[in-house]
């Protein structure tokens, strides 16, 4: 069945043989990897760039400077990792361009590794602690992310170093059907929210009559806080080019798309660097690697809008007409792009391929929850200490995720809920902290794993905002095709948003039970189908925050705007101080005979600046819910000693 | 090429033709399903107003009647709970942005949307949600028909007549979510596009969206009703 088929083989072992010398020289020198990914960028990674290599020329080094991805620690970008003989690898986080330029001077040209700026080491040494020294390094397991931050994603070279493309050598000497037969086994499950098993859908377009077959990589990645994705596309571009060309190897596709949103401009640039390289070397194109099979890989550039994820709006787009979806079935598998079968697989999906099928179906296996092998890769944001991507086995608890990966919540905090896979998601309650994650359980509970959002909200988060802020995108991202999610979800949305304005009404709460329950059986797509999960999740777990707005105009989590006042405790007021008045955009605040400072409520805007201003040591500017009534012009005074008064 | 199956309705044993559309079989053989959207003739199914849903023996939830073929020995129910819970709320969304007016409308009594309610019982009026509101926008550009957007429940059957059947292609859906709307292609008056008047759309048009000027009873201002 597995067929050794040299020719194969030796143009594969050539290939590797070249990239691993030419890396080998770079490791003579000092080596510089700059994280200049979209989050990197953000965080002012492109003049760190340009201090490293000024400095370095400054002082005529030779060290190499290489851009990477994301190494997925958001929350200490820049970032970079230097490696010098002599020395252990470092991470260096939270970089300026002062401390690119120390680290030349005093690492580079003077020995003195600036421990003080290093965040953790690669490797195992005698001086600084490594990842797995960490709690995180503990739950951590990375395997798409592994290699992130460490290549260049714009030179095939480092990539193929590293065993790259080895797993399509194999493929190719291999028997489709038993490639197949290794992914089913494997039961690797797509990552592009649903959890569909991959091999059988495989097997399904196999099987399916009709010729061309198609396989498209979905990287549309519209759903706002994710971009797990995107970082796989800038990070390592080759690791799911490698995985597209076994899909299509397996499925008996000659041509593939990678769907991409325009708003991805790196990923685009990075991704065309990828295809035009490996198509150089005869990864792709023409007869790979003299084995005779022929492979294209096309970009299409998507419009951006979230329903263009879903794949039948996704393949019609492709067609040229508008994003939206049709009726399954007939699913792509039998009847997709242009009627033909087509394999539709997440950016992530892909990338699992090539360590499946180098690694084997049974160390996947090994990994992970039974029912939901492998690695799950979360974008954790919102509430955490360390935003960024991480990738724990399935299986792992919440608790763990975010206390151990993510250290916590910020500023000592209390923690109050998570969402999980963002607008199709649900937020779950501090009591599902011990739910282990995986394709099931999250379902079970409420929530989806989506596209690996995961946003931690701690108690000043309100959850009826929370709920009402999702369903404002769904309900703008519905394609206002089918009734119950273009009409559905725009009734929910305005119930939700009189509750957060304290125009709730008693029935409310039912009534969007009812719409929720109905919308997720009555929508065509799953957009519409998953849309009320925000809302369901947050009524079944918080349910006494609704009916605090509803019945007695309060927002527990002093959050929706309509249903607080501002004030200043004058025990706490400095009364010299001074700086609420300056800080308030409107002159809302005013200054008493005695001293202390007061808000007319008439004319606060509830912008928050004075609470931001008010320093630390007085904190004396305090948010009530519901607001204190205004007191009629002339008293002011007494609304102060209101705002002291222990019954609010 | 396809064979005859039997299947059962509402305990009612129908023969039928393997592969063809429940909502078609069930409607030809007297058992109602309410609809708007799919069309007999037409080659796509959009299952877009998702008003035909039934159940099927075997199946978890409901389907969509329109998109289901039969098969031999199928077991169907087109009332159940369930059914008659999604039909009532759908039906409601709909209402929710359809300018009621059924006395002075032109398609008062030939209304898809009066039958609905007539057969399954439900009330022409807003019980439980709220009227988005919506002003009457009126076409009378064309010389005997009128286009009132804000009666249109969006189930596209104008839209195959003008492409599909008479193949002019003048209109279409533009706009997404709730902004969606059948228009021109510039969002202009149907006289100044390159339709030709044919009142193809007049005459597929279920509700009063797509109406002759001479079955207006009485000519009325453009004003806010709900
Ligand atoms: C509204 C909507 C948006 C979606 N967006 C994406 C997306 O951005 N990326 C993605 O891979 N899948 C997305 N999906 C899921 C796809 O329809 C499809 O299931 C997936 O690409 C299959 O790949 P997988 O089997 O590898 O998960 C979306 C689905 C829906 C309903
Ligand atoms: S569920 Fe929403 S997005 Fe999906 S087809 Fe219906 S209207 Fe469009
Ligand atoms: S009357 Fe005009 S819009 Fe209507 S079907 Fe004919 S050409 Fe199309
Ligand atoms: S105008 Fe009439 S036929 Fe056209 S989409 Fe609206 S309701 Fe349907
Ligand atoms: S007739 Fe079936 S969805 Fe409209």
């Amino acid at each position: 069945m597995n067929s050794v088929s040299p020719a194969i083989e030796q143009a594969y072992q050539l290939l590797r043989a070249e990239a691993q010398q030419k890396t080998e020289i770079l490791k003579e020198k000092p080596v510089i990897l700059l994280g200049t990914a979209t989050c990197g960028r953000a965080a002012g990674a492109m003049s760190v760039l340009a201090a490293f290599q000024d400095e370095i020329a400054k002082h005529q080094l030779d060290v190499v400077l290489r851009e990477t991805g994301c190494m997925g620690h958001c929350y200490a970008e820049p970032l970079a990792a230097i490696f010098k003989k002599g020395f252990p690898p470092l991470y260096y986080g939270s970089l300026d361009e002062g401390k690119a330029r120390r680290l030349v001077n005093d690492y580079l040209v003077n020995d003195d590794p600036c421990y003080e700026f290093a965040m953790v080491a690669l490797e195992p040494n005698d001086f600084f602690p490594t990842f797995d020294d960490y709690p995180r390094g503990i739950y951590e397991k990375r395997i798409i992310l592994a290699d992130c931050g460490l290549i260049d994603p714009e030179d095939i070279d480092h990539y193929l170093a590293r065993d790259g493309y080895s797993a399509l050598a194999k493929a190719l000497t291999s028997d489709p059907a038993w490639l197949i037969e290794e992914i089913k086994t494997s039961k690797l499950r797509g990552r592009g929210g649903a959890g569909f098993p991959t091999g059988i859908k495989w097997e399904a377009c196999k099987n399916a009559h009709g010729a061309p077959k198609y396989v498209i990589c979905n990287a549309d990645e519209g759903d706002p806080g994710a971009f797990v994705d995107r970082a796989l596309l800038e990070s390592n571009p080759h690791q799911l080019l490698e995985g597209l060309a076994i899909a299509a190897y397996a499925v008996g596709a000659k041509q593939c798309y990678i769907y991409v949103r325009s708003e991805y401009p790196l990923a685009i640039k990075r991704l065309k660097t990828a295809l035009e390289q490996s198509t150089a070397r005869g990864l792709l194109g023409q007869n790979v690697l003299d084995s005779g099979f022929n492979l294209e890989i096309r970009l299409f550039q998507g419009s951006g809008a979230f329903v263009c994820g879903e794949e039948t709006a996704l393949i019609t787009s492709i067609e040229g007409h508008a994003g939206i979806p049709n009726h399954r079935p007939p699913y792509p598998a039998t009847a997709g792009l242009h009627g033909k079968p087509t394999v539709i697989n997440n950016v992530k999906t892909l990338s699992y391929i090539p360590h499946i099928i180098r690694n084997g179906a049974s160390w996947f296996t090994s990994i992970g929850t039974p029912n939901s092998p492998g690695t799950a890769v979360f974008a954790l944001a919102g509430k955490v200490v360390s935003t960024g991507l991480a990738e724990v086995p399935m299986g792992t608890s919440l608790r763990h995720l975010i206390y151990d990966v993510g250290n916590g919540i910020k500023d000592d905090k209390k923690f109050k809920a998570v969402q999980i896979g963002g607008p199709s998601g649900g937020c779950l309650p501090e009591s599902s902290l011990d739910l282990t994650i995986d394709f099931d359980s999250l379902q079970q509970a409420g929530a989806m794993m989506g596209s690996g959002g995961m946003v931690v909200l701690d108690e000043d988060d309100c959850m009826v905002e929370i709920a009402r802020f999702f369903l404002d995108f769904t309900q703008k991202e519905s394609c206002g095709k089918c009734t119950f999610c273009r009409l559905g979800t725009k009734q929910m949305l305005d119930i939700l948003t009189g509750i957060t304005e304290g125009r709730g009404r008693e029935q409310d709460i039912d009534l969007l039970w009812d719409l929720a329950e109905d919308i997720k059986l009555g929508s065509l797509c799953g957009l519409g189908k998953t849309s009320p999960n925000p809302v369901l999740t947050t009524i079944r777990y918080f349910r006494p925050e609704y009916e605090a707005h509803i019945r007695e105009g309060r927002c527990p989590a002093l959050m929706c705007k309509s249903l607080i006042s501002y004030h200043i405790e004058p025990d706490l007021c400095s009364k010299l101080c001074n700086v609420c008045i300056g800080s308030c955009p409107v002159e809302a605040i005013y200054t008493r005979p005695d001293m202390l400072k007061g808000i007319y409520p008439d004319k606060c805007v509830k912008c928050n600046s004075c609470m931001v201003a008010c320093p630390p040591q007085y904190k004396a500017v305090v948010k009530l819910s519901p607001p204190a009534p205004e007191s009629p012009v002339g008293e002011r005074g007494s609304e102060v000693e209101q705002a002291n008064n222990p019954d609010h | 090429m396809s064979k005859l199956i039997t299947l059962i309705i509402d305990d009612k044993q129908v023969e039928a033709k393997e592969g063809e559309r429940l909502l078609w079989v069930a409607l030809d053989n007297g058992i109602y399903i309410p609809h708007l959207c799919d069309l007999r003739m037409a080659r796509r199914t959009v299952a877009s107003c998702r008003l035909c849903f039934v159940e099927i023996e075997g199946l978890p939830n409901p389907v969509t009647s329109c998109t289901q073929t039969v098969s031999e020995g199928m077991v169907v129910r087109t009332r159940s709970p369930r059914v008659d819970r999604l039909l009532r709320t759908g039906f409601e969304l709909l209402l929710s942005n359809h300018r009621l007016h059924c006395a002075k409308c032109a398609k008062n009594k030939r209304c898809e949307l009066q039958k609905i309610a007539k057969e399954r019982g439900l009330k022409l009026k807003l019980t439980r949600l709220r009227q988005l509101v919506k002003e009457a926008q009126i076409d009378e550009s064309p010389g005997v028909f009128c286009y009132d957007s804000s009666k249109c429940v969006l189930c596209g059957r104008c839209i195959w007549a003008d492409q599909e059947q008479v193949k002019v292609g003048a209109i279409g859906f533009i706009r997404r979510g709730i902004g969606r709307k059948v228009a021109t292609f510039e969002d202009g008056l149907l006289a100044d596009s390159i339709c030709t008047q044919c009142e193809a759309c007049v005459k597929i048009c279920p509700v009063g969206a797509f109406y002759l000027k001479e079955d207006e009873r009485k000519p009325y201002k453009i004003k806010k009703e709900c």
